[in-house]
């Protein structure tokens, strides 16, 4: 009796963690989904932003047009880029993606560190309420990629452990996911000349 | 002699710790930092919790002494993932930080109030309200003018809905439950070897300990580990026995039943529950 119990209950429990890796995963990449709908609408955020600035700014220090034509130009470059699901599993297009973000990242440091040399812009309430903005719309963006980052690691082992890779394999079919890369020029940080 | 000292310090060695962890949740003025006069912390509480409880908005003040390295709006988000502060469903919290050393300030914001306390705002209020006293020195009327300000600011939204007593989250003592699962634990390994069950009762029991009280000396850890192997003897005779089959808790019983109690950094167990915070809010110093 003892030993049909005990068969009993280890066949239970094999049933259960192989019929449950079936539903976890497809759980696990709606989550993948989920956190990048809130990089991108904090990414989409940061985009919005930078209109005004350039126009703040603008009236202040005419003559950094060029910093000023990077900046709208880089945002012009994310702004054409397509964002799709299927991005996430294409590693070229989601560096590509990283890449322009990087770009207008790079564009706007450098604009910050140009407003550094006009006083009476920094002063400036709008800039001020700008400046806070950017910086609370940054934050969002870096909580967003840490949040997705980890959601992609819980999916991508998910489907690499046995025996949800069984699973995966026969049935489902659901590809690993692209998780975000410590940017290049991040590496390297940036030089201030005054 | 020399070996047994030098055996005899290692296990007394409290084991080490990590990174800056988000003090306990002790009500809605946490002034680690000692910046409040009694007087004020008293002010200041009684204004939050009456707001709590006209708005349901939940708003808490955490002053530190130190960030000890750690970035101010990564630990930030830490605390605020931890204490939960702010409704179910609404995540209406703010928290504001402080953090003496560094001298440097946060309002963080959770999602169900960016609507009205927005990133602007929010700087706009650290600017004007906050930093001017605390440059001064007079950190009471700072933090007082800030929570003035935040509550001003909120009051346009969830006016209407007063604030469930039954909603805060009373959660037991993580340790309850831990003890539950050792117990249960002990008595279904028990039911299959009785050294395993005392096993099961060492690991167990140490565990618990360590948990907590981080920072136990490895002798004590051995000492519980002793005393839990024999408890987890004992209990394995008691239920264990050649013939009785019959003692399966089953396996969905762990899980389930372990919702009630909830783990994280809060003691003080009046959190919402609820805190999405999407890292919205503005930092400034002084």
């Amino acid at each position: 009796m003892k030993k049909i119990l005990r068969y009993f209950t280890i066949g239970l429990i094999l049933t259960v963690i192989s019929g449950c890796g079936y539903n976890t995963m497809q759980a696990q990449e709606e989550a993948v989904f989920a956190a990048w709908g809130d990089v991108e609408a904090a990414y989409q955020r940061r985009a919005d932003l930078i209109p005004n600035l350039v126009e703040v700014v603008k009236g202040y220090a005419r003559h950094e047009a060029d910093t000023l034509k990077a900046v709208t130009e880089a945002r012009a470059k994310v702004g054409s880029m397509q964002v799709t699901k299927e991005m996430l599993n294409d590693p070229q297009a989601f560096a590509k993606f990283q890449q322009a973000q990087g770009q207008l990242s790079g564009a706007l440091s450098r604009l910050m560190v140009v407003v550094e040399r006009y006083p009476d812009l920094k002063a400036n309430q709008n800039f001020l309420d700008l400046q806070n903005q950017l910086e609370g719309t940054e934050n969002r963006i870096n909580v967003a990629r840490v949040r997705y980052n980890k959601s992609v690691q819980d999916f991508n082992t998910s489907i690499r452990v046995f025996p949800n890779s069984m699973t995966n394999s026969l049935v489902l079919h659901l590809t690993r996911k692209e998780p975000f890369k410590a940017e290049e020029g991040t590496k390297v940080a940036p030089k201030v000349k005054f | 002699m020399k070996k047994i000292i030098l055996l005899a310090l290692i296990l007394f060695i409290p084991c080490l710790g990590h990174a800056l962890d988000v003090p306990a949740l002790r009500g809605h003025v946490n002034d680690y930092a000692e910046m409040l006069s009694p007087e004020a912390v008293q002010k200041i509480e009684t204004r939050l919790t009456e707001f709590e409880q006209t708005d349901s908005t939940q708003i808490v003040v955490l002053t530190i002494p130190t960030l000890a390295g750690e970035n101010l709006e990564e630990f930030s988000i830490k605390v605020a993932e931890a204490w939960k502060i702010g409704q179910k469903g609404k995540a209406n919290g703010a928290i504001l930080l402080i953090a003496k050393q560094e001298r440097k300030l946060r309002i963080e914001v959770g999602r169900g109030l960016e609507g009205t306390l927005t990133d602007l705002v929010s700087g706009r209020i650290i600017r004007n309200d906050i930093a001017p006293s605390f440059k001064a020195g007079d950190y009471s009327s700072g933090i007082e003018n800030g929570v003035s300000a935040i509550i001003a600011v909120v009051k346009g939204e969830y006016q209407a809905s007063q604030r469930d007593r039954q909603q805060g989250k009373r959660s037991a003592h993580p340790i309850f439950t831990f003890l539950l699962f050792f117990l249960v634990a002990c008595i279904f390994l028990g039911a299959i070897s009785r050294v395993l069950g005392g096993l099961a009762g060492a690991a167990g029991l140490s565990l618990i300990a360590f948990l907590v009280f981080p920072g136990l000396a490895l002798l004590a850890l051995a000492g519980i580990g002793v005393l839990g192997f024999f408890i987890g003897l004992f209990l394995s005779f008691l239920f264990g026995g050649g013939g009785r089959g019959g003692f399966f808790p089953g396996g969905p019983f762990f899980g389930g039943g372990f919702g009630g109690g909830s783990f994280g950094g809060d003691g003080g167990g009046f959190s919402g529950g609820g805190g999405d915070f999407g890292g919205g809010g503005a930092s400034g110093d002084w």
